[in-house]
């Protein structure tokens, strides 16, 4: 073997190793990655808030059941799994290098983010209205009304962060500052927003459903 | 590879039939919601609807269906998280009950 094939091995075996310690845990680029820890970490703290809330609900006679209606709530529901939708149509428009395209679906996603933020507050200031408050419930146990107040309005910051985020991220890759990748990121964290929404429906409002 | 490049199975036709089934899903959870069954039964009906819909959501709008190997590191942690945190319930019941424990 002559002293040029050795160096020529030397290089790939070299690159080799740079390739392997620099590739990126599970195929996942570092930011998408971050926001998968981010997505985990939230998911605890959402799943322990849950759990508390059916510990106290178990622990405490005579839970109140002060929702008459779902119209509301079903609604609130429809325009976030549409959005989720919208936000798919935005990355697949991205993906393909169609900017205009994806700014618009991704602006379309923000609005249902606010739909969705205006009528949860409708909805909060009608339950205020009636008397509930964070540390007073007028159906019965405080607790309700805390914990209520607490998940919802945990969702609801979820939800109005990734307006920002969503609008934010949107116009710079519109203006050629992000690419295509930074929108499927912000887009993970909108469906993990959606997919929160899937416990915090049964448990919150379908099981306090006075019939 | 970079994100964009990551394939993405199916296009437009299977993001819409996973947002048909989302909103079935999401239905059949207000459906069980005005069954005249039991407290207990109820959480176990929704909590099993409410699995499904977040295992459809992660599965493909959020790509996990696309690597195995994250699939799994996301499964076996939020579950390991997620088991761990309900440690309590036992105590909730005997607070309500006094059962099994207290006695």
């Amino acid at each position: 073997m002559s002293q040029a094939d050795l160096s020529i091995h030397g290089q790939v075996s070299r690159s080799t190793a740079t390739e392997v310690m620099t590739a990126p845990t599970f195929s996942v680029p570092a930011k998408k990655m971050a926001m998968w820890l981010f997505i985990i970490a939230d998911s605890a703290t959402f799943a322990g808030c849950l759990v508390a809330y059916g510990f106290t609900r178990s622990a405490t006679p005579n839970w109140p059941r002060p929702f008459h209606s779902i119209t509301n709530v079903a609604v609130m529901t429809f325009i976030l799994l549409s959005s989720s939708l919208t936000m798919m149509i935005a990355e697949r428009a991205a993906a393909i290098g169609d900017k205009a395209k994806a700014f618009l679906w991704m602006m379309i996603t923000a609005v249902g983010g606010i739909l969705f933020a205006t009528l949860h507050l409708r909805e909060w200031m009608g339950m205020i209205n009636e008397g509930a408050t964070l540390f007073h419930n007028p159906w019965g146990t405080p607790a309700f009304s805390s914990l209520f107040f607490s998940i919802t309005g945990l969702h609801l910051l979820h939800v109005s962060g990734g307006v920002v985020a969503l609008i934010a991220v949107g116009i710079r890759y519109k203006g050629g500052r992000y690419q295509a990748d930074d929108l499927e990121v912000t887009g993970l964290y909108w469906h993990f927003v959606d997919l929160v929404w899937m416990f915090v429906v049964p448990l919150v409002y379908l099981m306090n459903l006075s019939h | 590879m970079t994100t964009a490049d990551t394939p993405k199975n199916g296009g437009m036709t299977r993001d819409l039939i996973v947002y048909v089934c989302l909103l079935a899903l999401a239905g059949i959870q207000f459906v069980i919601a005005y069954q005249d069954i039991g407290t207990s039964q109820m959480f176990a009906r929704m909590m099993i609807v409410a699995c499904i819909e977040a295992g459809v959501a992660l599965l493909f709008f959020m790509h996990l269906s696309d690597n195995r190997g994250l699939r799994w590191f996301v499964l076996i942690f939020t579950v390991a998280v997620i088991m761990g945190l309900q440690y309590g319930w036992s105590d909730a019941f005997r607070l309500s009950n006094g059962v099994p424990w207290a006695r």
